[in-house]
């Protein structure tokens, strides 16, 4: 599914991600923990294309392709989604005609029809059930006044109507209550399949319990320093990164 | 008794999109028009033609009498070539062999253009909300729905026929709202205005169709001076649309409209705007000069609401504004300004308030793109008498790229103790974050760029009949197309 080799990305002059490997296939559950500012939300924004970053060196490819040559709309299209850590404002724009746009403009880059008003209604209320939302908040603004809470249910929420092929869930954890937390789990797990991918980063072991990693990956000063299974993110909630040294 | 525009579910909203200026056509149609210039003899032509009484006549003659003694006003935010007044052709009607009865009846060239503009008359019908007149160059050339409505007593039809037909209501008052001598351009408009619409609306009665006037612009150098005059009576209630297009030409058209609105006692109008006369090019050729005066006078318990969404023109300069002279009336306007490229715009309002308890919204969103210039200019005058008056006002503007301005001209006036003013102003830029967000969504910048932007719009849009926010919507994207990234 996807393939990252050696891979250095930059900001100005700021070397951020100094060579990272990765291999996902389908159907895995990957989890990337790492201290803060080691570069985890770096590389989800550079696998999604944010241009912000500079690639000097190395390759992502996904479903065999260079996934680096495509536009971000076009990674979307094919289905990379990513939940992000701070999800963006737009005032003015509902979270229903957001969706809307976001399926119709997938559509449309495979040659397909609109969806239909009755087959959209259908999937936000299957979607609004999964993920316990009121589905008044549908007409609300996107993003704008919601809680932390609420911002990251959102993410999810664009995840299960997208049904994307890799998605990469930056701390979606973090900011969720107790009960949010396990509804969330449910809906990520209720959506994973053989022939989907997720990549999870995040500060916790507790979001782990919900959603069992295949993989532990430890990225440190931009490099993936250590990799293990589900254990290795035990060992580091009881040890924390001190260990690494 | 409310007008309430039924917003519904973003999601049954159809988007299109489409890039150019899309109006840019011309039609075919043989049309009689007089030589260029003004002079007494060009006054008497026209109103011959439009076979007026002496009353009108006068009334024209005067006008332009006053209209040379002044000068043209250059307090604007705004740069430009003065037109030459004597090289404008002021009278020009497109051929027609018969009077039309119905809108099947129409030329089929003419047809045709209609339904390029994407207005298409036989749309319109099925939607059987509105009524439509459509103002080619100087004549009205059909106006849809005139049986149904007669029936309540209601008349829609071109200012030229009521000024036959209705002669004592058009004298009444035509020229109270707005004065002959109030401004160069609204004098000029009153000494050669050759035709418009006129809509009266009998006591109590609610107005069960959307009344729609469309403008087009079609012969090359001829002015277009519109005249539309609204008549709510006591206890009545109407909302009023028109459209404006034009072809795309090298040398500048000038369009300078009056537009009065009469709100007697509880009487309520909703007037809405979506103007998109051709802009010129992209290196600022060519485009349409819009200087237009409207105003509406409300009485007690009146209520006139203002809505514009103005994409088009060169120039414009354009202050739709409320005499709240009644008790507790009521003034709103909600404005959403777009310039792009060379564009030019200077618009805004007035809210004056004359009536105790008075009431006045505005909410103005200027969006600026390319090279334009856009202001908002605003005046809120409350009289002494007005004891208890509110205000809100808010503009903001959202820049796009940095090569464009943006200005805010507020002027405020208040004469007594127990009023209350309020102003809030805002500028904005499209955030990247914004745009990526929506991009790893799957949504190209273009699209992502529309939907800021019609989210930003909202309050403004939510206004508008439902049939033309979704043709508000398409404008919206098409004049801004190329301007991010
Ligand atoms: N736009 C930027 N400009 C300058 N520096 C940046 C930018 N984006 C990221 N960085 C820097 O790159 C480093 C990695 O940041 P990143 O957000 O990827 O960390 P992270 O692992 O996601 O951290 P956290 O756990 O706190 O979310 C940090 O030192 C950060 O300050
Ligand atoms: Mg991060």
């Amino acid at each position: 599914m996807l393939e990252i080799k050696n891979l250095k990305a930059q900001i100005e002059d700021k070397t951020i991600l100094s060579g990272v490997n990765l291999k996902v296939n389908k159907g895995e559950v990957h989890a990337i923990m790492g201290p803060n500012g080691s570069g985890k939300s770096t590389l989800s924004s550079v696998i999604a294309g944010n241009e912000d970053y500079e690639v000097s060196s190395g390759s992502i490819k996904y479903e065999g392709e260079d996934l680096l040559e495509m536009a971000p709309e076009e990674r979307s299209h094919r289905g990379v989604f990513l939940s992000f850590q701070y999800p963006v404002e737009i005032p003015g724009l509902s979270v229903s005609n957001f969706i809307k746009t976001a399926i119709n403009e997938k559509r449309k880059a495979f040659g397909q029809e609109n969806i239909s008003a009755k087959e959209l209604l259908q999937l936000f209320k299957e979607k609004c059930e999964l993920l316990n939302i009121d589905k008044e908040y549908l007409s609300r603004s996107l993003n704008e006044g919601f809680s932390g809470g609420e911002k990251k249910r959102n993410e999810i929420f664009q995840m299960a109507m997208m049904e994307p092929k890799l998605s990469i869930l930056d701390e979606t954890d973090s900011g969720l209550d107790i009960d949010a937390l396990k509804i969330v789990a449910n809906g990520v797990n209720s959506l994973k399949s053989s022939s989907n991918s997720i990549i999870l980063i995040t500060h916790y072991q507790r979001l782990l319990n919900y959603i069992v990693p295949d993989f532990v990956h430890i990225l440190k000063d931009g490099k993936i320093v250590m990799s293990g299974d589900k254990s290795l993110a035990l060992k580091l909630e009881k040890e924390g990164y001190s260990f690494l040294n | 008794m409310k007008i309430e525009p039924k917003i519904s579910e973003d999601i049954l909203l159809d988007e299109v999109t489409s890039k150019e200026y899309e109006y840019g056509f011309t039609t075919n149609i043989e049309s009689e028009k007089i030589e260029k210039g003004l002079n007494e003899d060009v006054i008497k032509f026209i109103s011959k033609k439009k076979n007026e009484p002496d009353w009108m006549l006068d009334f024209r003659l005067e006008a332009f009498k006053v209209w040379k003694e002044m000068e043209e006003p250059d307090w604007a935010n705004i740069n430009y070539p003065k037109p030459d007044y004597q090289d404008i052709v002021y009278y020009c009607a497109p051929k027609q062999k018969n009077k039309l009865n119905s809108l099947d009846d129409l030329d089929p060239e003419m047809k045709r253009t209609f339904d390029r503009l994407g207005i298409s008359i036989d749309e319109q019908k099925r939607l059987a909300n509105v009524a439509v007149d459509i103002v080619m160059d100087s004549v009205s050339v059909a106006t849809s729905f005139k049986e149904k409505l007669a029936e309540l007593g209601i008349i829609f039809c071109p200012i030229s026929e009521a000024i036959q037909k209705y002669p004592e209501l058009v004298k009444k008052y035509i020229g109270t709202v707005i004065p002959v001598r109030d401004n160069f351009f609204s004098a000029l408009n009153s000494a050669v205005f050759s035709d418009g619409s006129f809509c009266y609306i009998p006591k109590g009665t609610v107005c069960p169709l959307e009344l729609s006037t469309y403008f087009r612009i079609n012969e090359a150098g001829t002015g277009q001076f519109e005249r539309t005059l609204v008549i709510a009576e006591e206890d009545s209630c109407v909302s009023y649309l028109e459209g404006c297009t034009a072809p795309m030409r090298n040398e500048n058209q000038l369009h300078a409209a009056v537009v009065e609105l009469v709100a007697l006692d509880s009487a309520e109008i909703k007037y809405s705007t979506v103007q998109n006369w051709y802009p010129g090019d992209k290196n600022g050729k060519g485009g349409v000069f819009n200087f237009v005066t409207k105003r509406g006078i409300c009485h007690d318990n009146a209520k006139i609401s203002w809505t514009q969404i103005e994409t088009g023109s060169a120039v414009t300069w354009k202050y739709p504004s409320c005499v709240l002279k009644g008790k507790n009336s009521i003034g709103e306007f909600f404005s959403v300004a777009v310039t792009n490229n060379f564009q030019q715009a200077d618009t805004g309002t007035k809210m004056v308030h004359l009536g105790e308890n008075s009431k006045s919204t505005i909410i103005a969103k200027g969006i600026c793109a390319g090279k334009s210039n856009g202001s908002y200019r605003g005046l809120v005058k409350i009289a002494k008498g007005a004891k208890n008056s509110r205000n809100f006002s808010q503009c903001d503007s959202l820049l796009m790229g940095d090569k464009c301005g943006s200005h805010t001209f507020p002027y405020i006036e208040v004469d007594n103790k127990s009023s209350q003013v309020e102003h809030e102003a805002t500028t904005s830029k499209i955030g990247e974050d914004q745009i990526f967000y929506c991009n790893q969504r799957g949504i190209g910048t273009e699209e992502a760029v529309a939907l800021i932007v019609n989210g930003y719009c909202k309050e403004v849009l939510n206004k508008l009949p439902m049939e033309f926010a979704v043709e508000a919507k398409k404008l919206l994207e098409i004049s801004l197309e190329g301007s991010v990234g």
